[in-house]
């Protein structure tokens, strides 16, 4: 049976076909799905990780016990569990092991652009790469089953690309689970990584890679497809798919195995074009490795290093290079477009982080930020974070700007899920080398960035099974900070007064600003949309000041200044209230108002609320 | 060999607006109707509140792309008008632009000094291009059918008009994706996308 699957969806299937029985993440785009989707198949165990360093160790913990296991992660995530994949590496496991890093050219969702294929390099670890989602599902499934022939973790490398796109996918059965075992094994020289231990444990993994690349000679899954010889062209993973629309004649070699290359098939390849081309996203992997081999390669030079692919980036490369392409790229139409409003990404309707950036905004303070939703704190009119690298990054950047005697106090900002993740190591040093930053928890009560997943804050895992929840407050004292406030984040004016408190100490300390995120189903439930009293409104404008994207410059305007009257989008809007604390001029109703005056309304045709589709 | 046919689709609008639900539909209908589909989307970040954009593709032959070419484009699907300007360019020279006839203006306009673009644009653009459009009151129909939150099915209502299938293989395919209970509801909101499209069938390709 075909079904249209995205290749995050194959990916899941792929880890449930081989039998595999524990998966654990962390979520990140792109790579979200696949967890998801794993944690709704029977017969498996699926978690969210509190970091991906975890989720590896959970995978290889799993595998050392004997059972299939996957850890999967956006490309940021292997930075984190980086320590954890080199000495997988050098242990091997008892069952198949894999980890799958999503990158992601392009940046559609991600602070920087890096080339995972580099860490199958560096940690001397087998790498495939699939193209579309029929590979994502075999792919995976040959992961398996490589990290079991060569007792090596295998890295399944995809790109953004890759993970949304959905093409048809044969399913198949489940292959039975490994059994049981009742002992975990002792095996020291193995799985004990003392120097000693290591240092036998090395050749091994070099032998390793050798044996697997003389294995990757004859495996199908890498293949040379034979057309014109003139020109021939090295690829792999989505690129290949541009190659075979824009290049409809070359030859190609294919590559699914990506690390190590199968020297022999190169040599092959090259020695039966006239013309080789390496076409590869993001960093020249292959095309070093070529060039290594004393094999004379074009790649760089021709398509680019950075960003993304798609087939009018490769037609207008290829053609420049003088490449058979299947037709001339098209002359850009003129289309004279007017100057059209930038749509960013922004914070929601409603978002319970408005009120905190308003604050801070207008407290003008250094911000160092974090990882989520809240990032976009920094977009105008709020403007107001001034650093973002990395999860869990903020804190410790606050910290060392206190630690260098800057003149301003720091506040770092950080979601309750990254504070989890990787912030909590951070503001223990705080507490520790005691710093006077002010931390602000910005606690929604989900990982709402990626889609609303489950965090150890949130009372429930991945399978929805109840859980103990970490309490915020308690765990932020029991590092030592004694000034700890926690606040409703819709409470505009209970949010300074509890700033300023906690800045009046010249100390550690921490604001768990507290809402739940409003797109949450059960709270979408209460919303209730606001309304302005235009006889009240002066068009003033403090209102737009905090970008909510439900707030609306009316057609009408203030007969005094001139100036466009406030107007708010009912489908939009939640009635979280922060512009009607905000009104100097009380023209926005409160939902206790909108209630009551609804209630003095003549009864209107009533708007259906349930959902259509 | 049979004759090749091929369809690329390119759906834009607001993060939040149903696009992927729509995309996912155009996909299993291409399937159904014996096509090889691709299909790409963007997730994450840019969906809030953002400018999203995804790609479909139908082939008789096998689709390798999942993107979709600049000026390739034979329909363009945009949940909102400004958003139909500013992916204008993936159309083809000649294509069909189906534009849902609703404004959301960004926080660039509410709360800075941006301007939202006037409707003349879409004529002038469009027609620079040779392509057509068809403005959809998507918001109206849905709610006529019953919910405002079924405008991405008469929208897709509008676009089935264009191209050469069965209205019942689009139905098949809607009907698996729509609960039982808003089934009826639906159908309705699909049948009036489908008549608000007042061209010759297959105008589009």
């Amino acid at each position: 049976m075909k079904r249209v699957l995205s290749g995050n969806e194959a990916i899941a299937r792929g880890a449930w076909e081989a039998g595999a029985l524990v998966a654990a993440a962390y979520p990140g785009t792109p790579s979200t799905e696949i967890l998801e989707e794993l944690s709704r198949f029977p017969h498996i165990y699926c978690e969210w990780s509190t970091n991906e360093k975890v989720a590896v160790d959970v995978a290889v913990g799993a595998a050392y016990a004997g059972r299939r296991a996957i850890a999967c992660m956006k490309h940021v995530g292997l930075n984190v569990a980086a320590d954890s994949f080199f000495y997988a590496s050098f242990t091997g496991a008892e069952a198949g092991l894999v980890v799958v890093s999503a990158d992601d050219p392009a940046m559609h969702s991600s602070q920087n652009e890096q080339d995972n294929r580099r860490f199958a390099q560096f940690t001397r670890v087998p790498c495939l790469e699939p193209s579309d989602s029929q590979e994502c599902k075999d792919f995976t499934v040959a992961a398996f089953e490589l990290s079991e022939k060569f007792d090596t973790p295998v890295l399944l490398r995809t790109t953004t690309r890759t993970n949304h796109s959905s093409t048809p996918v044969e399913l198949g059965e489940r292959a039975e689970a490994t059994p049981k075992r009742e002992k975990f094994p002792r095996n020291p020289p193995k799985y004990v990584m003392i120097p000693a231990h290591a240092r036998k444990r090395h050749p091994v993994v070099e032998q390793r890679l050798l044996d697997i690349a003389a294995w990757a000679e004859k495996a199908p899954i890498n293949r040379i497809e034979w057309r014109d010889r003139a020109v021939g062209v090295v690829t792999a993973g989505i690129a290949y798919e541009y190659v075979r629309e824009v290049l409809p004649t070359a030859s190609v070699l294919k590559i699914g195995m990506v690390h190590p290359l199968p020297e022999q098939l190169v040599r092959t390849f090259a020695a039966g074009v006239k013309r080789l081309i390496v076409a590869e996203e993001l960093d020249p992997v292959i095309e070093e490795h070529i060039r290594l081999l004393g094999i004379p390669c074009e790649g760089k030079s021709i398509f680019p290093l950075c960003g993304e692919f798609d087939p009018t980036v490769v037609r207008q490369a290829a053609h420049a290079a003088g490449l058979p392409v299947d037709r001339a790229p098209l002359a850009a139409a003129n289309l004279e477009l007017p100057e059209l409003p930038a749509r960013p990404p922004v914070l929601c309707a409603g978002c319970p982080h408005r009120g905190v950036f308003q604050l801070l905004s207008k407290k003008k303070v250094p911000v160092t930020g974090d990882i989520g939703c809240y990032t976009l704190g920094l977009l105008p009119p709020l403007s107001a974070i001034h650093t973002c690298g990395c999860m869990g990054a903020g804190i410790g950047v606050a910290h060392g700007a206190a630690k260098a005697g800057i003149g301003e106090r720091m506040v770092a900002v950080i979601g309750d899920s990254t504070f989890y993740h990787t912030g909590l190591p951070a503001l223990a040093n705080v507490a520790y080398n005691k710093a006077n930053v002010l931390t602000i928890i910005l606690d929604n009560r989900i990982t709402a960035m990626t889609g609303h997943q489950q965090n150890p804050g949130t009372g429930h895992t991945l399978q929805q099974q109840p859980t103990e929840v970490i309490e915020l407050e308690p765990l932020v004292r029991a590092l030592g900070i004694h000034h700890v406030a926690t606040v409703d984040a819709y409470d505009v004016e209970g949010l300074e007064t509890a700033y300023k408190e906690l800045m009046a100490h010249d100390a550690p300390a921490v604001l768990v600003a507290r809402r739940e995120c409003a797109l949450l189903p059960e709270i979408r439930k209460r919303w209730v949309p606001l309304e302005v009293v235009e006889e009240k409104c002066t068009g003033c404008g403090i209102c737009f000041r905090i970008g909510c994207p439900a707030i609306l410059k009316s057609d009408e305007v203030d007969a005094k200044s001139g100036k466009p009257l406030a107007l708010i989008d009912g489908d939009l809007c939640t009635g979280c209230e922060v512009c009607a604390q905000l009104c100097p001029h009380d023209a926005i109703l409160t939902r206790d108002q909108v209630r009551v005056a609804q209630e003095h309304q003549p009864a209107s045709c009533a708007t259906p609320t349930s959902e259509g589709n | 060999m049979s004759e090749r046919t091929a369809f690329s689709f390119v759906l834009v609008g607001v993060g939040g607006q149903g696009t992927l639900l729509a995309s996912n539909i155009l996909a299993e209908v291409g399937l159904a109707a014996g096509y090889d589909v691709k299909k790409s989307e963007v997730h994450g970040m840019a969906q809030r509140g953002g400018s999203v954009a995804s790609h479909v593709r139908w082939d008789s032959r096998e689709v390798h792309s999942p993107l979709v070419g600049m000026g390739e484009a034979d329909i363009l699907l945009s949940f909102e008008k400004m958003e139909a300007l500013r992916f204008a360019a993936f159309l083809r020279r000649g294509g069909t632009a189906v534009v849902n006839d609703q404004a959301i203006v960004p926080v660039t306009v509410s709360s800075g000094s941006s301007v939202y673009p006037g409707d003349e644009h879409l004529d002038r653009v469009f027609g620079a291009l040779g392509a057509t459009v068809v403005l959809v009151p998507g918001e109206r129909l849905a709610q006529e059918a019953g919910t405002v939150k079924a405008a991405n099915v008469v929208l897709l209502g509008a676009v089935s008009r264009l191209l050469p299938l069965p209205e019942e293989t689009w139905w098949e395919c809607l009907a698996q994706r729509v609960p039982k209970k808003f089934l009826e509801l639906n159908r309705v909101a699909f049948a009036s996308g489908r008549a608000a499209v007042h061209l010759p069938a297959q105008t589009a390709v």
